[in-house]
């Protein structure tokens, strides 16, 4: 077995990352005490690439992203430790200037809700204009025009007609295109698509996803696409980094990891949901709860709800073990794991 | 098959749309349900899938009697529950109990577990004696796997899980013969999902409930259904056993619901033909007239505007012994091969390792 740690996945890769994320922690100080929310992510994203970070409700995938963004809510969040390279150049260095004329020129996000996230009392067009004002000082009339172009580019029907309506007179997979053209606006080279097609109907998510996985493809940026939905990674995704209790759990490439995972978490996962092919009988539940962030156990953090647990998952917070050199799980008992 | 107990007769809501403050003139109505029949069975599992907006959330208020038909009928046990009140009401609502989407709003956070899952008695006194009320509360507390000391607890001493149990032990409390669950577990977490699921299957067992089960995601659907309806604005499209409406789908709106569905299979990206609709759901108030999918039905005709299609087994395969032979209401329906893809093989779940093996 190797015991030696690699951040994930990034050294089987070898042309340079767009964004390195090295062994970023992010606490949150609040009332109760210190909720340790990411602790010690890597991961890398490729141009052209879509990774998708899975996990659950307070895994720490979102923080993460909106620590990549720098749009986390401080205080009570801190980035204590790590390194953010964007091209390169570590966003967490950067003085708040610089960090802003990189995010939405060069990095832009989608978040779930379009409706919260749209400004209700600006028309939409005005919302996309503003982008091209802002960034790149072009006049009203000029940034319209813009702004009805992103609008049919992202399909829009009767974008002409509709530039001057609200959100709230958008359905909501229409708002979601909104999302999308704004963060498309300025070509960036990085989207983070934080559960972009979790509020929309299926049939609205597959028009969605689609247009995204178009868009990218055109664009050749780079998608973080974090989601909860593994059907959803299964049908987009590239690489995938499953993350639970702040940390990386298991990263692989897409194909492999629904055949055989490395990890009891992730396999627990996949043979939890329920098949739309054929009538499963019981389905395998993973026991237990999720970690409290104020109080995530010693050694490795699933262990409480790991069949697989050992004494020594008790005590040893397992490293990222390389699986192959495209994997890598952090689990005492890949192997195991992988044959069993 | 089993015997039906509740029957629902060409279901109609409309909410009223107005317009003015003080003479408030009807302009128009939103047809949130409009001519919907099925039956519930004893002891099984009738599904409800449709995206949102389709009325399926209506339909479970209905049958609750929170809200009162435009017209209809939902027959119990041979009484009308829309005609009923009073004492007549009170006691069919003993046995048709519903459980919530959302376990942080529908618990309230000043009441102790206890309270809460106890307050049914207070209304059907009958039920339980105030001096047993405390046991039984604690006996419904390990039913559904929650501690029986937890009982003076608040909501927020517990995840959204744990409250999901709380609401489902709420909706046993009164032993009801019916219990309409109104997407139970789409507010949880993939891995406590399945263990709310697999709860609620173990007491349908227990209890002998007949479950109407209303959600979006068509894997969780399937897994636990018998039967499957699938709702498009306010009507059935689509009604069958599971096997039919999941691998011999004839309506175009169920086949086109199913490619969409992301399956957690990589490969199935490939060989897979996935129907992607255009545009989106009409609006309620205003549907197309004739079949309401047409606007977005790649098959529809001049027909299709002006003949609403009926829900009844399609003359094409009427009399076939075919899985084929379901109710569908569509004028062209017809069979679709691989409408779901196969998935790869189950993954074994993690099990324990044999000691030698450990490093």
């Amino acid at each position: 077995m190797t015991t030696t740690e690699v951040s994930a996945e990034g050294t089987a890769r070898p042309s340079a990352p767009l964004l390195d994320v090295r062994d970023l922690h992010v606490e949150f100080r609040t009332r109760d005490g210190v909720a340790r929310a990411v602790n010690g992510v890597s991961y890398t994203v490729k141009a052209a690439e879509t990774l998708a970070v899975l996990g659950e409700s307070g895994s720490g995938k979102s923080v993460t992203a909106q620590a990549i963004m720098g749009i986390l809510d401080s205080p009570p969040g801190f980035v204590t430790k790590g390194e953010i390279l964007f091209q390169g150049r570590d966003l967490l260095t950067m003085n708040a200037e610089e960090r802003r004329k990189v995010r939405g020129a060069k990095m832009a996000m989608i978040f779930q809700d379009a409706l919260s996230a749209l400004n209700p009392v600006m028309s939409v067009g005005d919302q996309l204009a503003e982008m091209f004002i802002v960034h790149e000082g072009l006049s009203r009339k000029d940034s319209k025009a813009k702004a009805i172009e992103l609008m049919d580019r992202v399909r829009i029907p009767a974008a002409r007609e509709r530039v001057g309506q609200y959100p709230h007179q958008f359905s909501g997979g229409m708002r979601q295109r909104i999302m999308i053209a704004m963060a498309l606006a300025l070509e960036p080279e990085l989207i983070i698509a934080d559960e972009p097609t979790t509020a929309l109907d299926v049939t609205v998510q597959a028009q969605v996803m689609e247009l995204l996985a178009e868009l990218q493809r055109e664009y050749s940026m780079g998608l973080i696409l974090i989601t909860h939905d593994l059907g959803v990674v299964a049908d987009v995704a590239d690489y995938i980094a499953v993350m639970y209790a702040g940390r990386i759990v298991e990263t692989s490439p897409v194909h492999d990891i629904y055949r055989r995972p490395a990890h009891p978490y992730t396999k627990g996962l996949l043979a939890s949901i329920p098949r739309l092919d054929q009538k499963g009988q019981e389905l395998y539940a993973i026991k237990g709860l999720p970690p409290n962030l104020l109080h995530i156990p010693p050694g490795c953090a699933f262990n409480p709800r790991c069949p697989m647990a050992q004494a020594v998952c008790r005590t040893d917070e397992p490293p990222l073990y390389d699986v192959s050199p495209t994997r890598a799980s952090a689990c005492h008992f890949w192997k195991e794991c992988l044959d069993g | 098959m089993a015997e039906s107990i509740l029957q629902v007769r060409g279901l109609v809501k409309h909410f009223p749309l107005t317009q003015g403050i003080l003479f408030k003139k009807q302009v128009g109505a939103v047809q949130a349900v409009d001519g919907v029949d099925f039956d519930l069975y004893a002891g099984e599992t009738l599904g409800i899938v449709g995206e949102s907006g389709c009325g399926k959330s209506t339909v479970a208020k209905l049958l609750m009697n929170l809200e009162r038909p435009t017209a209809g009928e939902i027959i119990f046990k041979g009484d009308d529950i829309t005609k009923l009140s009073g004492r007549a009401l009170k006691a069919v609502r003993r046995n048709i109990q519903m459980v919530f989407q959302d376990p942080y709003t529908s618990l309230n956070p000043r009441m102790t577990v206890g309270d809460i899952i106890g307050e049914p008695y207070e209304i059907h006194p009958e039920v339980a004696p105030k001096g047993e009320r405390r046991k039984k509360v604690q006996d419904l507390l390990d039913v559904v796997g929650l501690n029986p000391e937890y009982i003076n607890r608040y909501p927020h001493q517990f995840s959204g899980g744990q409250r999901q149990r709380i609401g489902i032990a709420r909706g046993l409390a009164l032993r009801p013969e019916i219990i309409v669950a109104d997407e139970p577990v789409s507010a949880l977490d993939v891995s406590v999902q399945a263990q709310v699921i697999n709860l609620m299957e173990r007491l349908q067992d227990e209890f002998s409930l007949s479950y109407m089960f209303i959600a979006h995601d068509l894997s969780i659907v399937r897994h636990i259904s018998d039967r499957v309806g699938v709702m498009y604005l306010g009507k059935i499209v689509e009604i069958g056993d599971d096997a039919q409406i999941y691998e011999h789908p004839t309506h175009p709106y169920t086949q086109a619901l199913l490619s969409a569905v992301p399956v957690p299979d990589p490969d199935a990206r490939e060989h897979r033909e996935r129907i992607v609709l255009s545009g989106d759901v009409p609006s309620p108030a205003n549907p197309p007239s004739g079949c309401r999918f047409r606007t977005r039905c790649w098959k529809a005709q001049e027909r299709c505007a002006f003949e609403i299609p009926l829900l009844a087994v399609p003359a094409v395969f009427r009399g076939l012994d075919s899985p084929a032979a379901h109710d569908s209401a569509c004028h062209f329906a017809e069979e679709k091969p691989t409408v779901v893809p196969p998935e790869a093989p189950p993954v074994e779940p993690p099990h324990e390792p044999p000691p030698d093996k450990q490093p």
